[in-house]
This record gives C-alpha cells, sequence and structure tokens, in this order.
C-alpha cells in the first residue's frame, strides 16, 4: 500500500461547502419555489423567536406578581375604544398585559410540544428498530401493543391519566408538575405512530446489502441498526414528527383548556384561552381570541410546513 | 375466518381485563370509601370492623375477583355523589352524548365523502383548492376553540343560538330523551355537533381524498375507462369501494377519538352528557364514578375496535389472510 492521496488527484479538488450542497439540494430547490412553504417557515421562525425571547422583548413579566395589578384586568387591545396605551393587547382577566402572556405562553406550548415530540420519537424509534430487525414473536407483541395503544385516543388517555394524577396528588402539586406531566402523557400515548412507520422502513432497509455486508463484517445488531438502518430511515421519521408536533400542540391546549394541564399563573396558550372562556360573555372577547389566533396560526404553520416536506420527502407515507 | 373472530374476541377480553385491573387499582388508591360511609366522627375500633366487614384487608387478587364478579354483573359502585348506582347514573347521561356524536357523525358521513371525491376528481378545479386551504385550517383548530368562537359570534355577538344546554327534549325510552324532535332541541343541537365534527370532518376530506387519487391512478379503474364505462359510475361504483376500505379503519379509531372531544365541547356547551360528568366526578373525588367512566368508555372502545377490525376482515380479504397468518 502505498500513500494514496498522491496517486488521487481527485480528492484534492476542494468539496463544496455544506451550506452550498444544502443550497443545491432538491429540497432547498423545491423549498424555494414554494411560496406557501416559505411564508409559513417565516411566520413559524418569527413565532418561535419571537417566543423564545419573550424573557427580553416582553413589556412586563407575567411570573412577576409585583407587575400585576388585580385593577388593571380586562382592558382592550389597542384598537378598542377604553384601551390603555402601555398594555399594547390589552390585560387578561388577572389583570396581566396580554401581550406579554402570549409570549411566554406560546414559549410554554412549543416547549411542551416539541419535547412530547422527542419522547414520542425516542420510544417509538427505539421499539420500531428492535421490531422491525428482530421480527419474530417480539414484533408481533409489539405491534399487537402498538395496535391497542393506537386504538385508544391519545386525547382520551391523556385526559384520565391526568385527571387521576390531579385527583391523586390534589392540585397544588399537580399544578407544579404539570409541564412534566404533561409532556410524559403526550409522548407516551402517542409512541406507536412512530414505532409502525420506523418498523415498516426497517423491513424494507433489512434486505438490502449494506444490511447484508455489515452483518458479514461482524458488526453487532446494536450497531447495524443504529449506524446504519437509522440513517437511512430519517425521512419518514422527519416527515411524520412534523405533524406530531402540531398534534402535540393542540392537545397540549386541549387539556390545559379542560384546567388538566397547565395551571392559570403560568399559562400555555390552552389555558390563557381557557381562563378568557368565562369572561367571553361580558364581551371580553380578546383574552381568548387573540391567544386563539397565535394558537391557530402556530399550527396551521407547522401542518402547512408537514405538508410540504411530506410532498418532497415521501408523498406516499401520510395519509389524512 | 372462525379463527380470526375468536383470536380477535380474546384480544378484546384481554384488552377489557387490563381496563378492569387499572380500574380497580384506581379504585382501592383513590379516596377513602370509609370516610364517605361514615364521615370523619368515628371510633377506629368501629373503622377497623367495618373495613374487615367490606373485605378491605382481603389480599389485592381477592379482592379484584370480588370486584370482576360484581362488575360482570352491572355492580360499579355507588356513586359518593349521587347516591345512586354509578352505572346507572352514567347510562343516564349516556343518550345525550350519544346525540352528540350522532349528530356529528351524520355531518362528517354526510359532507366528507361527497367532498372528497369531488376533490380528488377535479383537483386543480378552484372549489377543490379552496376546500383543501379550509381544510387545513380547519385541522388546525383545537375543537375547544371552534365551540367557543362559534359560542361568540352566533350567541352573544348575534344572539341567533343558544350557547348551553340541551333544551327543550322529548322522552323516548327508559332514560333516552331525544333532542331530534323539537326546534328547539335542533337549536340546541347543531352548534355542538358542527364543533365536535370540526377536526375530523377536514381530516375524513383528505384522507377520502388522498385514498381516491390513489385509486384513480391504479389499473383496474384505467380499465373501466378503456371499456368506456360512464364515469360516474367508475367514481362512486368502482373506486368508491375501495377507497371506503382504509376510511373504515381510520373511522374506527377516530370514534373513540370523538368520545374524547365530547369531554370539550360538552365542557364548552354545558351538554348534561358523560364527558362533563367525568370531569365533575374528578373534581369531586367521586371514585366509583369515575372507576365506573372509565369501564365504559373502555368498553365503547374496544366494541367499537373489535367490531371495525372485523368488518375490515370481511371485506378485504387480503388482509384477512395477512393477519390470520401473522
Amino acid at each position: 500500500m502505498t500513500d494514496q492521496t498522491a496517486e488521487n488527484p481527485v480528492i484534492a479538488i476542494r468539496r463544496p461547502s455544506r451550506l452550498r450542497e444544502f443550497w443545491a439540494s432538491n429540497i432547498a430547490y423545491s423549498f424555494r419555489r414554494n411560496p406557501v412553504a416559505i411564508v409559513s417557515m417565516a411566520i413559524f421562525l418569527l413565532i418561535t423567536g419571537v417566543a423564545f425571547c419573550a424573557p427580553l422583548i416582553a413589556p412586563f413579566d407575567p411570573y412577576d406578581p409585583a407587575q400585576i395589578d388585580i385593577l388593571n384586568s380586562e382592558y382592550p387591545p389597542f384598537w378598542v375604544y377604553g384601551a390603555l396605551p402601555e398594555f399594547s393587547l390589552g390585560t387578561d382577566d388577572q389583570g396581566r398585559d396580554l401581550l406579554s402572556t402570549i409570549l411566554y405562553g406560546t414559549r410554554l406550548s412549543i416547549i411542551i410540544g416539541v419535547c412530547a415530540v422527542a419522547v414520542q420519537a425516542f420510544l417509538g424509534i427505539s421499539i420500531g428498530l428492535i421490531s422491525g430487525y428482530v421480527g419474530g414473536r417480539t414484533d408481533s407483541v409489539l405491534m399487537r401493543l402498538a395496535d391497542i395503544q393506537l386504538s385508544f385516543s391519545t386525547l382520551m388517555v391523556a385526559i384520565i391519566f391526568l385527571a387521576l394524577t390531579q385527583a391523586l396528588f390534589g392540585s397544588e402539586i399537580f399544578s407544579r408538575y404539570a409541564v412534566v406531566f404533561l409532556i410524559a402523557v403526550i409522548g407516551v400515548a402517542e409512541w406507536p405512530q412512530y414505532a409502525r412507520t420506523v418498523r415498516a422502513t426497517v423491513l424494507a432497509e433489512k434486505k438490502k446489502e449494506y444490511v447484508d455486508s455489515a452483518r458479514v463484517l461482524g458488526f453487532g445488531p446494536g450497531r447495524i441498526m443504529l449506524r446504519h438502518i437509522l440513517p437511512n430511515s430519517l425521512s419518514p421519521i422527519f416527515v411524520i414528527s412534523t405533524v406530531q408536533v402540531a398534534n402535540a400542540i393542540i392537545s397540549e391546549a386541549s387539556l390545559s383548556f379542560l384546567g388538566l394541564g397547565m395551571p392559570p399563573s403560568q399559562p400555555s396558550l390552552g389555558s390563557l384561552i381557557s381562563s378568557g372562556f368565562d369572561y367571553i360573555l361580558s364581551g371580553s372577547w380578546w383574552i381568548t381570541v387573540i391567544p386563539g389566533a397565535v394558537l391557530v396560526t402556530l399550527v396551521l404553520v407547522i401542518n402547512l410546513l408537514g405538508d410540504w416536506t411530506r410532498d418532497v420527502l415521501n408523498p406516499k407515507l401520510y395519509k389524512g | 375466518m372462525f379463527a380470526y373472530l375468536v383470536k380477535r374476541l380474546l384480544q378484546a377480553i384481554a384488552v377489557m381485563l387490563a381496563i378492569s385491573l387499572i380500574a380497580f387499582a384506581i379504585q382501592g388508591n383513590l379516596g377513602d370509601p370509609l370516610r364517605e360511609l361514615l364521615g370523619q366522627s368515628v371510633s377506629e375500633e368501629v373503622r377497623q370492623q367495618l373495613r374487615e366487614d367490606l373485605g378491605l384487608n382481603d389480599p389485592f387478587l381477592v379482592q379484584y375477583w370480588r370486584f370482576l364478579g360484581s362488575a360482570l354483573q352491572g355492580d360499579l359502585g355507588t356513586s359518593y355523589f349521587f347516591k345512586e348506582p354509578a352505572l346507572e347514573v352514567i347510562l343516564k347521561k349516556l343518550p345525550a352524548t350519544m346525540e352528540l356524536v350522532f349528530g356529528a357523525t351524520i355531518i362528517i358521513i354526510g359532507l366528507s365523502v361527497p367532498l372528497g371525491i369531488y376533490t380528488a376528481i377535479r383537483p386543480n378545479s378552484i372549489l377543490s383548492r379552496a376546500i383543501m386551504a379550509i381544510s387545513i385550517i380547519g385541522i388546525s383548530i383545537p375543537v375547544f376553540l371552534t365551540a367557543i368562537l362559534m359560542i361568540y359570534f352566533f350567541s352573544v355577538e348575534l344572539g341567533w343560538m343558544p350557547s348551553f344546554g340541551r333544551g327543550e327534549t322529548v322522552h323516548i325510552i327508559g332514560s333516552w330523551d331525544t333532542n331530534f324532535l323539537t326546534v328547539d332541541g335542533w337549536a340546541h343541537i347543531i352548534m355542538p355537533s358542527i364543533a365536535l365534527s370540526s377536526i375530523m370532518l377536514p381530516m375524513f376530506i383528505r384522507l377520502i381524498r388522498a385514498e381516491m387519487m390513489e385509486v384513480m391512478q391504479s389499473e383496474y379503474v384505467r380499465f373501466a375507462r378503456a371499456k368506456g364505462i360512464a364515469p360516474g359510475r367508475i367514481y362512486f361504483v368502482h373506486a368508491l369501494k375501495n377507497t371506503l376500505l382504509p376510511v373504515i379503519t381510520v373511522g374506527g379509531v377516530q370514534i373513540g377519538t370523538m368520545v374524547a372531544y365530547t369531554i370539550l365541547t360538552e365542557t364548552v356547551f354545558s351538554w348534561p352528557g358523560m364527558g362533563s360528568m367525568f370531569l365533575e366526578a374528578v373534581n369531586r373525588v367521586d371514585t366509583p364514578l369515575i372507576v365506573a367512566y372509565l369501564i365504559v368508555v373502555g368498553f365503547i372502545f374496544v366494541v367499537t375496535n373489535t367490531i371495525v377490525d372485523l368488518i375490515y376482515g370481511l371485506v378485504n380479504p387480503t388482509v384477512k389472510l395477512a393477519r390470520m397468518g401473522a
């Protein structure tokens, strides 16, 4: 064996940078050609960016009792008669600045949604990989479990689980750990979505030659699953992830609306809408409608991005 | 087919047993039945005596066996709040919830099939694009928000529609009062039904459209076209049949989801069904009622899923063979 680089001048040519490579790829090309995807991405980045900078840009801190005055409650947003200039989007029922509360609430909703999907993905991908790779009895037992889990709607499981936890621990302790409970229950209830998708791709990938050659080289099943099969199954995982995040955010909002999620003292978008619902009959529509509009916009752009990724990466995978 | 049926029924029974075990564990750990029966001011001796009499000191499995026995006879305990058998309380609330689910199902089936077919046949028409755009917005609005916004617009601002309760109902049989026989009943059920169907309708439109478009590409539809069969017959007789197969399975799971969504709609519209009853029971820590709700809802889920699986096995021979082998 001689020095290979000397014989092989081709290697000397610089590869294009990662960014440039990405810019030239199919995904980036279809993104540039799709105005809906561009606008959705822009809005999504805007909402997440603003929400995560909430402590820096919000005019008030909704978690600081010193800044909340109950006498300020139910002021309308600036374009309605009777508004106060310092509360641009009005105030909620407790006298908190609605803009600041929405910013913090959106951040919380996104964090819960993304973390819940991370739990789903971790459980689902592990189970799907094992189920598809090992096969046989393990596979049929795991998939039967997935069938059963899927036959119970996530929302139902989550409502019952959270309601019972709340009754068991009392609402005091419950509201302290509400974030953890929400992430756990939304995360655990939806694992079959990932497991089924991953299993299906593993079954297809397993038959390919690179897996055989890896096995011939003497790699263990763990290494083959994680280093060889998983990277080749990423695109369907990516496609369902967007839809799952949108669904998780809706689930969290629904649970918080029922009083089974975030408490009014640290509101997510759902609990903010919920606290506004009591005042909508008296005409204070903004406490419900403005956070509702933010929630719908956020979920809508994620869904639109999900549709776009599905069309680009895997048009046949996800229906409905 | 018979083997498949037996296998599927066994699975349903196993799931039901698991649910009853969870329900029993909840019953043992949530709230204190002695306090509900005796109040606070009773001596420790009487307490222990009653524990012994009620069998609360028996081993776990013995107690579970007793629980299972009485559950099979329809005895799920007595509600602390209503002082009535828990199952009866739920069965009284069941018709209100079922009418809501029925109303929403009618809306979903009545609209999603024609709209799904239309958007599949004419994917590029303006109307199809509008339907698809509205449906992705529809998917993105949570059920409870649709309900709240409808109340705000049609009840608060315009004053057209009643915002809560069932209104005037007509007694039919047993505990079944129906909304569908009076004008006032219709007025009360329309908004909750629309709200309940609001997230599932767009989902079904998209599902039917996707399935239909796939079927329209298939060989047998092309062959039917080449034979010169009228387009209407191809769409509705040839293509629709195969489109509906996956729709049935998704539909089965969605019936369960709909029961969960009734909790949301019933809360917003103060609809006196079992969903709002469940939340009240949780707030009152009415353990027998919670347990009974769990078992009834679990039962609904298991039964619908089993039926849907069996229907699917009947109408789709390929799945039947594959599943029977598994």
